[in-house]
């Protein structure tokens, strides 16, 4: 049984080694190319780290629901649709009211996964076209005009003594997951539910509960990096989280949750969510066409999942 | 009579997503006002038959309890290929057609191999390919266009006479008036039925990929090449998602590496197979009830377009409550589907 301690495994280690292998490829690129290393300057390295805190925020939600061995696709427009009612709130209600909206969208996710036992995979993708079509109604299909109030552009874009706020978002939110995974009951519900759920039920466990609560987890995550997207562009629009979704659970399993469920640290999508962020910009940096980009984000992928991630050889 | 009733539980799923369907297109056609004509029926089935492949090639893996995220991807770059090898010469249509299902079958081959000896999650794996695929698709077609050869798109879109009338041969008396009119996408589909997947399931690697499904330690305890059995759905998930891109080229004419496009391909193929009864924890299901599954979902979006929008319904045929409309469908659908969880007593018995 593994447990969230931050502590140095396998798949933190190769991903810490590959990111320092994308550094110096792109830093080998651009001293070539322009003589400079941009690569390695500190305000490039915070900006990636503020960049990350979007997809990183995803992420995390999106991980304690891949322990429980179940999915979230409703992450998209969970997302978009937290930014639209924030804005289109705005004044001081503007951030809980995008919150309460992940809290409702969490509820039905969870409710339809605990008490009709739904798998999660077809009902949260349901959800998620409902709240799409919710969307298209309230906005007519165009970009709302509304626009993110002071508080979420602070949130998003600006930093305290050059660290970005986003990130001390991102990471204070990391501090109570990393609490309540290890010191908190509700932790290790998780991954004894995500290791074999009817042994969770017959210990006692409140296994329907414990399910509600994780998607309500996994949907906050997802509406406040709606909203703190929305303050980095100063408003919501169409799609914005439509690239979200499957970078947030390739950062998970790049950091050696299994997919499965069960097993995992938050370590690992720490490090998977800056290794695919930086990723992504030194191949935009080098000017590589989108082909190209999405044939190395999944050889990648796989790589990497081939180096550390294989079950084991006896038949289950 | 007991017969009867055995064979009705066993394909439950399937006759509901027959029924599903009856009634979505029945009322679709009651209020079309040419509906239930030859005509209809030609551009019901073009617009269908795309989803209907990728719904297809879902199945497969879903059987063996896996998932492919890949097929959106590979009917996309399918489709880009097209764009570029189907014209020329006839001998040069024939090998670029064979090309683009090879390639997808090809594309299905290496997502199996991956999962089987890489051992790793079927889901993460064709979610990583899938991206190589798209920027295959991409490199094949960096911006929309391309050219398909326009004989070869009138032949495969309308109704089988018109394949004689294209190729400029003679359509036999007895023929024209009866078979003749069967549109032609609907053929395809019955001979790739009868011809790939009938023999498929019945051969000893497809029944192995339903036992690898329900219960993959039996399978491969039972003697199973579990392996083989895994390897084959997803090639023949390639293929058919292969077919539908070539499919997509002809109807358009040309072809686009569109990536959203690819994503709501794999998302729908998803809800088709559930639709269509089978399980998403494999074993249980096939390919006939994906057909219909798909069917009953393209459906559901035909009907926004003919409800009088003066009438008492009229406000659903304001096509922006289409999203809204189509996820409440399936909500409902699969909840109706879960409704057996409130007769189980043991909540032991749900922890599959």
């Amino acid at each position: 049984m593994t447990f969230a301690f931050p502590q140095i495994d396998k798949p933190i280690k190769y991903a810490l080694g590959f990111i320092a292998l994308i550094l110096i490829i792109g830093t080998v690129y651009t001293l070539i190319t322009q003589g400079t290393m941009n690569f390695l300057s500190p305000n490039y390295l915070l900006q990636q780290l503020q960049v990350a805190s979007y997809l990183g925020l995803v992420a995390t939600g999106m991980m304690m629901v891949i322990l429980l061995g179940h999915i979230d696709l409703s992450v998209p427009w969970t997302l978009t649709t937290a930014a639209m009612v924030a804005t289109a709130v705005g004044g001081d209600m503007a951030i809980p009211a995008g919150l309460l909206t992940g809290l409702m969208v969490g509820l039905v996710n969870g409710l339809g996964v605990a008490f009709l036992r739904v798998p999660s995979m077809i009902f949260t993708l349901g959800v998620n076209t409902v709240l799409q079509g919710l969307m298209v109604i309230q906005t007519g299909g165009f970009s709302p005009r509304s626009e993110a109030t002071p508080i979420m552009e602070y949130l998003a874009s600006s930093s305290i003594l050059g660290i970005p706020t986003s990130l001390l978002v991102w990471l204070s939110i990391a501090v109570l997951i990393i609490y309540m995974l290890n010191k908190m009951p509700m932790g290790r519900y998780i991954f004894a539910m995500g290791n074999r759920e009817s042994a969770a039920y017959l210990s006692g466990i409140n296994t329907r509960l414990i399910l509600i609560g994780t998607f309500v987890i996994c949907s906050l995550c997802a509406s406040m990096a709606g909203i703190l997207l929305a303050g980095y562009s100063a408003k919501a629009y169409q799609g914005m989280g439509d690239l979200y979704l499957l970078p947030a659970i390739a950062a998970v399993v790049i950091g050696g949750t299994n997919i499965l469920g069960g097993k995992g640290t938050f370590a690992g999508t720490f490090v998977g969510a800056i290794l695919i962020v930086l990723l992504q910009s030194v191949l935009s940096v080098m000017q590589m066409p989108e082909a190209g980009r999405q044939v190395i984000y999944g050889c990648v992928i796989i790589g990497m999942l081939l180096v550390y991630g294989r079950g084991d050889k006896k038949e289950s | 009579m007991s017969n009867l009733r055995l064979w009705i539980n066993q394909n439950m799923g399937v006759l509901l997503s027959v029924c599903i369907f009856a009634l979505v297109y029945g009322l679709y056609s009651f209020l079309h006002p040419s509906g239930g004509t030859g005509k209809i029926f030609i551009q019901n089935s073009n617009e269908t038959f795309v989803l209907i492949m990728v719904a297809m090639a879902q199945t497969v893996p879903v059987l063996t309890g896996g998932l492919d995220l890949s097929v959106g991807a590979v009917m996309t770059m399918s489709n880009a290929l097209a764009s570029v090898v189907v014209n020329g010469s006839p001998a040069e249509i024939f090998f670029g057609m064979f090309l683009c299902v090879a390639v997808s079958a090809f594309a299905g081959f290496m997502n199996g191999c991956i999962i089987v000896y890489g051992r790793l999650q079927p889901i993460i794996v064709t979610l990583a390919t899938g991206a190589v695929y798209i920027g295959i698709a991409l490199f094949l077609r960096p911006t929309p266009g391309g050219k398909v050869d326009g004989d070869l798109s009138f032949a495969a879109t309308f109704d089988l006479n018109e394949i004689f009338l294209t190729y400029g041969w003679d359509i036999p008396k007895w023929f024209e008036g009866s078979i003749g009119l069967i549109p032609t996408p609907m053929a395809i589909l019955v001979l790739i039925v009868v011809v790939i997947w009938i023999p498929f399931r019945s051969s000893v690697t497809g029944r192995g990929c339903y036992a690898i499904g329900s219960a993959e330690g039996a399978a491969y305890m039972s003697g199973l090449n579990v392996g083989r059995s895994r390897i084959a759905a997803y090639t023949l998930a390639g293929l058919f998602a292969g077919i539908g891109g070539l499919y997509l080229a002809l109807q358009t004419g040309s072809g686009n590496a569109d990536v959203p496009q690819a994503g709501a391909y794999t998302l729908n193929s998803i809800a088709a197979v559930v639709i269509g009864g089978s399980s998403l924890y494999g074993g249980a299901g096939g390919v006939i009830g994906s057909i219909f599954g798909a069917m009953a979902l393209r459906s559901i979006s035909f009907n926004f377009r003919v409800f009088d929008a003066d009438g008492p319904f009229g406000f659903i045929s304001d096509p922006l409550l289409q999203p809204l409309f189509e996820g409440t469908i399936l909500l409902i659908a699969v909840s109706v589907g879960a409704a057996r969880v409130f007769q189980v007593k043991n909540r032991l018995k749900l922890f599959g």
